[in-house]
């Protein structure tokens, strides 16, 4: 068992049952130096690291199983379709799907998004409304405002309190789910402010006046136990190079009643059941949503990094981001000319610490400056608007600097972190 | 090569105190550049007298490379003629692709050669050129504008 962790503050954080040391082996990229300073991972909300077992995993798949899946009926076809297919099964159990064939593989989260926005457009009628938050990550804008531009209808977004959690109260004053509202479409972590949205109540309201409830889990579900039926979701979005598998795959969840009504998205090889040229009938979901050959490999990679996370325990998991959010946002107190965007808490509230810096004479310096220094020093943080411009935009900024760890993340690392930005600080406020 | 030597002196005085901003009337030309992955924008005006910049006028939020090159910049092509300008844009631009082999010419270049640092760092690139890139936009709008009056 790990050493209790001795913090900045002096009090020593719970054991918990994540021996990071062991989970670090595991990830050969994590004892990397970057010129003379060691590694300090903190951008894994924007793609998380691999272990060992992922990258054999794929690597096995491509030197020993290759073949398309379903439609090659060869020794080898089988054996793709069967570890295809298995993976489908692992991510179904992972977020407590009904069955697998609630679960439709995408190229990312944004295409997952997309598909969800193009099939249950199609019900849109002008006037209509569908509900998002001005927490969204692009990705989870772009598709609602094409939306809307097709069919009429009105986009229409939650605001943020003060402490950069949904507000709920002025939604409710403001009407903003009523009788019109079709969509409510909202993150389930914010990739920026790191709030847990209260999914299941946005979602209960939603019901009561009809509407489908999509979720964006891109950073809840590589963080928390997942549990779509108790999030109230009817679709959920996430991909699988933020918790530990390769790019390429991403994931839509949705209830099999309701993808059973939905149209198809793309169209193509495997998602049809007749084609004649004057009209195709198609396939029952999954399929009718994954038009051309899939992502194999990458479901294989997925499927390896669901075994990882369940021997680690996503319980564990959970409790480890928790630990480290906390110490983030102590230490991060601590430094002077530090400002936390979101709650400040470590309640109901994810990995993902954004903040500003400004100097002695209060010059705020640039996220990409603060990003360079820290580079230099190892520190891999991301600098910009993390793909959330309007969220920036709402929080009066054009940009932040983002930290954010996972279940390899150390308290030594957000002290390098913490170390790195007095640096900087010292070096633009030195100098005026 | 160091990030502190990539943050020279004169970059950042430049960030501290930008020559030339604020937006400012008369202009032909007014464009907005943006660097979509980071947010970074400039907007940036241009006044012609004939064929010589009598005033290239920005108002921007960035980082300090991106800030401080607009300023530079502005130095360099006020009252140069629009050939001369766009001649130094083209040196500047070739210098920042150079991943730090160019040896500037400091004579033509003045302070835009101490982001010779920062063309090693590739994902930093466009930020110096962001201004510059505006600014030849905006040039040949402006000279547009004046070939139709």
């Amino acid at each position: 068992m790990p050493e209790p962790v001795p913090t900045a503050s002096g009090v020593a954080a719970p054991v918990v049952g994540l021996d990071v040391e062991r989970v670090r082996a595991d990830f050969p990229i994590l004892s990397r130096r970057i010129g003379d300073w060691p590694l300090a991972y903190l951008d894994s909300a924007n793609t998380s690291q691999k272990p060992k077992r992922v990258v054999e995993a794929i690597a096995r798949h491509y030197l020993e199983h290759n073949a398309n899946v379903a439609r090659a009926m060869h020794t080898l076809g089988g054996e793709a379709t069967s570890a295809f297919e298995g993976a489908r099964e692992k991510v179904a159990r992972f977020v407590g799907a009904a069955s697998a064939a609630e679960v439709v593989f995408t190229k990312n989260a944004s295409e997952a998004l997309n598909l969800a926005a193009h099939t249950l457009g199609g019900r849109l009628s002008p006037g209509d409304e569908i509900v998002i938050s001005v927490m969204e990550h692009h990705s989870n804008i772009v598709p609602w405002q094409l939306l809307a531009q097709r069919t009429g209808a009105i986009l229409r977004w939650f605001d943020i309190t003060p402490d950069g959690r949904l507000d709920l109260e002025r939604a409710a004053a403001d009407g903003l789910i009523n009788e019109r509202t079709r969509i409510v479409s909202i993150a389930w972590v914010s990739n920026v402010l790191g709030t847990v949205n209260p999914v299941a109540e946005v979602a209960g309201l939603a019901h009561r006046v009809g509407a489908h409830v999509v979720v964006d889990g891109s950073q809840g579900v590589p963080q928390l136990p997942t549990d779509v039926a108790a999030l109230g979701a009817d679709l959920m979005a996430f991909t699988g190079h933020k918790m530990l598998g390769p790019t390429g795959i991403g994931v839509l969840w949705g209830r099999y009643d309701l993808l059973e009504t939905l149209p198809p998205f793309l169209g193509g090889g495997e998602m049809i059941e007749v084609v004649r040229l004057t009209g195709s009938t198609f396939a029952k979901p999954p399929a009718r949503f994954e038009a051309g050959t899939p992502p194999i490999a990458q479901a294989v990679g997925l499927g390896a990094a669901i075994d990882y996370l369940e021997r680690l325990g996503m319980e564990n998991v959970a409790a480890h981001e928790q630990r480290i959010t906390r110490y983030a946002l102590e230490r991060l107190g601590q430094v002077d000319g530090v400002s936390v965007l979101g709650p400040t808490e470590a309640v109901d509230r994810g990995g993902a610490v954004s903040f500003t810096l400004s100097t002695a004479d209060g010059t705020e310096v640039h996220p990409h400056d603060v990003m360079q220094f820290l580079d230099a020093r190892g520190v891999a943080v991301r600098g910009g608007h993390h793909c959330a411009r309007p969220l920036h935009e709402r929080l009066g900024i054009t940009a932040s600097s983002r930290a954010s760890g996972y279940l390899y993340t150390t308290e030594a690392e957000i002290d390098a972190l913490a170390e790195g930005l007095d640096y900087v600080r010292s070096f633009f406020g030195g100098r005026s | 090569m160091s990030v502190e030597a990539m943050y020279q002196e004169i970059i950042l005085d430049h960030y501290k105190a930008k020559h030339h901003s604020g937006l400012r009337e008369p202009y032909q030309a007014q464009v907005t550049h943006v660097n979509p992955t980071c947010g970074d924008e400039v907007m940036l005006r241009v006044a012609l007298d004939g064929d010589r910049v009598a005033d290239v006028s920005y108002e921007g939020v960035g980082c300090s490379i991106s800030q401080a090159s607009t300023s530079v910049m502005s130095d360099l092509v006020i009252g140069r003629t629009v050939d001369e300008a766009l001649a130094l844009h083209e040196e500047f631009t070739e210098m920042m692709h150079s991943q730090g082999r160019a040896e500037p010419d400091e004579d033509r270049l003045e302070d835009a050669v101490a982001f010779i640092g920062v063309s090693q760092f590739p994902a930093r690139v466009k930020c110096a050129l962001l201004g510059w890139s505006a600014f030849k936009d905006a040039a040949a709008q402006a000279l547009a504008a004046e070939g139709k009056e």
